[in-house]
């Protein structure tokens, strides 16, 4: 990334470890100040927090103080550990220390003048013994419970906010969030460094987990509500990828597994790292062009990630069998691995994240998302947009060749649905059925593919016992009028390559 | 409470601050008066012993900690308002509005 550009103008940061948060604040939370988390109850305040200060000490070299207000030290780490953090072994190596401040109000009677330097000794004896660099307050709010006179509780959260910044501590300071104001006892007004709000929804009974930076003083921030997870890997913040869009284009072109279909693509088939769409009505044969890219990828060596978001494995496997198309030979080669999961098994989130998961495990150089339609039902449009663009922006950035289904509804228009995703694609491919004559016929044609003259051809085509038989470019006719018999469409091998030529001129770049 | 307990008595404090003088020497007063002959106190410096805070659970200082008899009570401020200290210790009754 363009750190350099960056830390030039702007204050020091520092790093969360947690991955895609260190994106959005463009290298952290501010050095030595205090950040406030605000989120409601199960919003994964405590979490962040405890990433921050974990990976604090592991990666970056800076103990940290836990001091928390809510639960007992063991609870705690019994919390964490189900996320794969052992609180333990980093206390007993000295890079945390975890204390615990307990406040019952009906232990505690108040007579007379008191401040909370108690609690200011303490932090800064736990900051002494571990040379600590990272503080975590959690939930200071708490308090307010506990003590009676909020004035002196006011005037000591100011004092302890400049304690820090003056011992050039990097806190993080949870607080609920409140109804009228922004956190319930309005610590929005203390923490002006930098807020970071989390929240956690529930939409059609999947839930999505969000964050945004509120305000990041003196830096420059994304801005945008980020969905976040929360797995067995602690948090993982989603941004797109690469903000700035600035991966790759190779100019390296993939064979689509069909000759016919490399000759319309301006005669090379699509661009490596690029985005296919084919989408059509049910049973127009999508999935078995995908199948046919799949195999030709494979042929060439090339290893292939499967998602199913509808058909099992072993069904797609048997269906192409049907075609022609022998997949169960690569996935015995290793070069070609399904994922297969129910749409609206998980929220979108989780999704994305399996996908990365799978992608990083498996390192492939071409994928399948069959169909994206299954998937986009689990959200709204603007979620599922959002998410496609970071799943496509992950898979440039790796240099992935992405092929998307799409089965678009047959009342709706063809070309009007895919509206919502199709300006993210760089090739799409319409597929379609006439029926005529007591006959259906498949056509295709290519509605765009960026960056290369392609084909205006409305090209008829027959799936066969040996794959996709696409018909000859001068054979117009077949789009329309039924396609009589595959040894029609056979013939195209002999003269036609060059009668293809007239329709070279009309076609259209992008570039 | 029989009036024959022993009172094990702990200020916390942080240096020699007018709160922390003026705690003790109420704190004095009130044993004096309340409690002759059966209590002890102990003074906890946390500048001196930071590490004694986390026992007891000290935030607010001067906290005055009952330890005996028992259960634990805690009194924070300065001890000036005798009729609540008494309360808090229970040598007097807590009132019902209280």
């Amino acid at each position: 990334m363009a750190k350099n550009r960056l830390e030039r103008s702007e204050v020091q940061k520092a790093p969360t470890g947690i991955p895609g948060l260190d994106d959005i604040t463009h290298g952290g939370l501010p050095f030595g100040r205090p950040t406030l988390v605000a989120g409601g109850p199960g919003s994964g305040k405590t979490l962040l927090g405890v990433s921050f200060l974990v990976n604090g000490a592991e990666q970056f070299d800076e103990p940290g103080v836990l001091l928390t207000f809510e639960e007992n030290a063991d609870e705690l780490a019994q919390d964490v550990r189900s996320l794969g953090y052992d609180l333990h072994k980093l206390v007993e190596q000295k890079k945390l220390l975890v204390d615990y401040i307990h406040v019952d109000r009906s232990e505690i009677e108040e007579t007379g003048e008191y401040d909370l330097e108690g609690l200011f000794v303490r932090l800064d004896h736990a900051v002494k013994q571990i040379g600590a660099k990272r503080v975590m307050l959690d939930t200071i709010e708490t308090l307010f419970g506990g003590l009676q006179d909020s004035g002196i509780l006011r005037a000591e959260l100011r004092r302890l906010f400049r304690w820090l910044r003056d011992h050039q501590l990097t806190a993080v300071v949870t607080a609920e969030r409140g109804e009228q104001m922004f956190t319930r006892q309005g610590l929005e007004e203390y923490i002006t460094d930098a807020v970071i709000s989390l929240d956690h929804r529930v939409d059609d009974q999947i839930s999505t987990r969000r964050i945004r930076v509120v305000k990041y003083r003196g830096s420059t921030h994304g801005t945008n509500e980020y969905p976040f997870l929360i797995d067995r890997d602690g948090i993982t913040v989603l941004p797109v990828t690469s903000l700035l869009l600035e991966h790759d284009a190779p100019d390296e072109r993939v064979s689509t597994g069909l000759p016919a279909m490399d000759e319309m693509l301006g005669g090379k088939g699509y661009y490596r790292a690029s985005t296919v769409l084919l989408s059509g009505t049910a049973g127009t044969g999508k999935t078995t062009l995908a199948a046919q890219f799949v195999e030709a990828a494979c042929a060439r060596g090339e290893k292939c990630l499967y998602f199913l978001f509808e058909e099992s494995p072993s069904q797609l496997i048997r269906n192409m069998r049907s075609a022609g198309i022998d997949l169960q030979k690569w996935v015995a080669k290793g070069l070609l691995q399904f994922h297969a999961d129910r749409p609206n098994r998980h929220g979108l989130e989780t999704h994305l994240l399996a996908m990365h998961h799978a992608v990083e495990m498996f390192n492939p150089d071409v994928t399948v998302l069959d169909p994206i339609t299954n998937l986009m039902a689990v959200g709204s449009q603007t979620d599922v947009r959002a998410m496609l663009t970071r799943v496509i922006d992950y898979f440039k950035t790796r240099g992935i060749t992405a092929l998307f289904t799409s089965l678009t509804s047959s009342t709706q228009s063809l070309e009007v649905t895919e509206s919502m995703i199709s300006s993210l694609m760089d090739t799409w491919i319409l597929v379609a059925i006439t029926e005529e004559e007591r006959k259906r016929n498949r056509w295709l044609y290519i509605l765009k593919s960026r960056g290369m003259p392609h084909s205006n051809d409305v090209r008829g085509f027959l799936i066969t016992g040996k794959g996709i038989d696409i018909a000859p470019a001068d054979d117009r006719s077949t789009a329309y009028r039924p396609v009589v018999a595959p040894n029609s469409i056979r013939a195209r091998k002999a003269p036609v390559k060059s009668a293809r030529r007239p329709a070279a001129p009309s076609a259209r770049s992008r570039k | 409470m029989s009036p024959t307990d022993n009172y094990a008595l702990r200020l916390y404090v942080a240096g020699q601050t007018p709160k922390a003088v003026r705690a003790f020497e109420n704190l004095r007063k009130i044993c004096e008066e309340h409690l002759q002959g059966r209590y002890s106190i102990e003074i906890v410096d946390l500048i001196e012993n930071p590490a004694l805070g986390r026992g007891d659970q000290i935030l607010a200082l001067p906290t005055l900690v009952r330890h005996l008899p028992t259960p634990i009570k805690k009194i924070i401020g300065d001890l000036s308002n005798t009729e609540r200290v008494l309360v808090g210790l229970d040598l007097r009754p807590r009132r019902a509005s209280a």
